[in-house]
């Protein structure tokens, strides 16, 4: 028998592999699980119940932080999305139009500074402008928001930007449609998977955003994240896994919607 | 735009060429409008404020927590330096030189961990047939959109005194008391190892799935063993993947804020809780802003031996 390589089979990396995999879930796992136990002690299982569910829920400090959390994300990621999308159609299919890299470098630069970093930078500048002008508000956390989801919304719109076909579209404008009317029959429908998944992953991103919030967030702009970081100081308890398994479901449920639409290829 | 403002060339060349110039013009413009709001908003809301930190690292800090409007080296100073209050003279900020060191080490610490269990996990997604390695990938994105701090929760909830870590090995006789690991290092490498995983396995998938089997195939017909195979061949083909992994990792972990002050308690900080509390109790705005900074320059030092090994790798294989 002839030696042959089997890329397959390198020994020990399907057993790393699986190791990575455990790492990754167990924790999860361990954590929704948790979020069931009937008991008031995390680490003793006392049974399944809905309790914890039920006491999150009914919890208005809780009520209060996903409500601001949902609106800001559903906002920012339609904001970020917008602005992503006009960015996207400027700087993709024009090999003639030299500044595209470096417009693509400014649009992902929030991309390559710690999460910190813009942070402090972004606490800086509002409180200047909360002192200047004397609003405080929402304003502040909705744009810091946009701003950080911006780089998220440009990727996957870009990325299907590029793989579309541009013939379609000359196509239309060759057949005298109006470049208004190339855009909203031809351009949009097949650009709409590539957009929905930069909304829905900016979404993802502005929701479970916890460090640039918790800078910038003044008295009563809790968002979950940060609720639940204050709560951890006060030690951790099971309703805290309720609202975390609520979120993971959400993400996760966004995810699956996501990776259906991308399989649409263009 | 008229003919005045053409180029000669434009005036020499046939009407064909002029009109194609002009439309090509036209276009350049509409695409400056359309990237205009994304651009303004970085710029209003990114770059300007991050020349406002290096503008307040630079301004003396008055005894309320606010700043004075006057230049001053000091918050830099403190960066590395302790002024004695009497004498005035300088000595090395023990504490803060403390919590720099911590974060490369976790950060480095972190980046091996992940290259060891992410190179061959992505690996071993990039070679499963093309059916069931979507996923694979989708197994490993996963954990990634999920919210970091509940991630970092339940690696907590794992490694308690009484969580499922401590209760197993107590099970396997393999300890006799309960270990603490919470409010560890160890417990900051682990969630950061945890945590950012799968940003070392996604890039490396990707180098991955640009591999040409025969490659492989060829060094293990010539006799080279599965081993060097690897390392000669495989190894360098993905080096592009494994740097840009390596530094997806390096760079949330040394910034890291939300790790170390979940699991690393109240004493284990790293350079991100430092700045923190620059802003919080210790209302000392300037040496906050400097640290940032000293962060971006730590980062930047991690970039320059990235970029010779991807410059050195310049040459094709095969």
């Amino acid at each position: 028998m002839a030696r042959r390589f089997d890329p397959q089979t390198l020994p020990g990396f399907g057993a790393i592999a699986a190791l990575a995999f455990a790492l990754l879930y167990l924790p999860l796992i361990v954590l929704v699980t948790y979020s069931f136990n009937a008991g008031d002690l995390i680490g003793r299982w006392e049974g399944l119940s809905w309790r914890w569910y039920a006491q999150a829920l009914s919890n208005a400090a809780i009520q209060d932080a996903a409500l601001r959390s949902l609106v800001l994300a559903l906002v920012a990621a339609a904001l970020s999305t917008a602005l992503a999308v006009l960015a996207a159609l400027a700087t993709t299919r024009a090999d003639q139009f030299r500044p595209r890299h470096a417009i693509a470098a400014v649009i992902n630069q929030p991309l390559v500074v710690p999460e910190i970093v813009m942070a402090v930078a972004l606490l800086l500048l509002f409180s200047m402008l909360r002192q200047a002008t004397g609003l405080s508000g929402m304003g502040y956390l909705l744009a810091a928001h946009v701003t950080f989801c911006i780089p998220f919304a440009y990727l996957p719109v870009r990325a299907r930007l590029e793989g579309m076909d541009a013939n379609l579209e000359r196509a239309a404008a060759d057949l005298y449609a109006s470049p208004l009317t190339v855009f909203r029959r031809i351009t949009l429908p097949l650009l709409a998977p590539g957009i929905l998944a930069g909304f829905m992953l900016a979404f993802v991103i502005s929701l479970d955003n916890v460090v640039i919030s918790q800078f910038i967030k003044t008295a009563g702009q809790e968002t979950l994240p940060t609720y639940m970081l204050g709560q951890l100081r006060r030690g951790i308890s099971a309703e805290i896994y309720a609202v975390s398994t609520m979120l993971v479901g959400l993400s996760l449920l966004i995810l699956t919607l996501s990776f259906l639409v991308n399989r649409t290829r263009p | 735009m008229s003919l005045a403002d053409a180029r000669p060339a434009d005036l020499a060349a046939p009407p064909a060429r002029q009109a194609e110039a002009r439309k090509s013009r036209r276009e350049a413009r509409t695409r400056w409008w359309l990237a205009t709001p994304a651009l303004l908003t970085i710029a209003a809301l990114s770059l300007l404020p991050l020349c406002i930190v290096i503008l307040y690292s630079v301004l003396e800090r008055d005894s309320y927590g606010g700043i004075l409007w006057a230049l001053s080296g000091e918050a830099w100073i403190e960066v590395f330096f302790q002024r004695d209050i009497f004498e005035g003279t300088l000595a090395p900020a023990g504490a803060h030189l403390a919590i720099l060191w911590r974060s490369i080490r976790l950060a480095l610490i972190t980046t091996g961990l992940t290259l060891l269990i992410g190179v061959p996990t992505a690996y071993f997604i990039g070679t499963r047939p093309a059916h069931t390695r979507n996923l694979w990938l989708f197994a490993i994105t996963v954990p990634f959109w999920t919210s970091l701090l509940i991630r970092i929760i339940a690696i907590g909830e794992l490694i308690r005194r009484d969580g499922l870590v401590n209760a197993a090995l107590l099970q396997m006789g393999l300890i006799d008391e309960p270990l603490q690991m919470l409010f560890t290092d160890f417990a900051i490498g682990l969630g950061m190892t945890y945590v950012y995983l799968p940003l070392m396995v996604l890039p490396v998938y990707a180098a991955v799935q640009r591999l040409d089997p025969r490659l492989m195939e060829a060094a293990y017909d010539l006799y080279a063993s599965r081993a060097r195979t690897f390392w000669r061949v495989i190894l360098p083909l993905i080096r592009p993947g494994v740097i840009a992994g390596s530094l997806l990792v390096f760079i949330p972990s040394l910034g890291d804020y939300v790790t170390p002050r979940v699991l690393g308690g109240g004493s284990n900080l790293m350079i991100g809780n430092l700045i923190e509390l620059q802003f919080g109790q210790g209302r000392n705005w300037p040496l906050g802003a400097a640290l940032a900074l000293t962060l971006m320059i730590l980062i930047g030092l991690a970039l320059i031996p990235c970029a010779r090994l991807l410059r050195g790798k310049a040459a094709p294989h095969g």
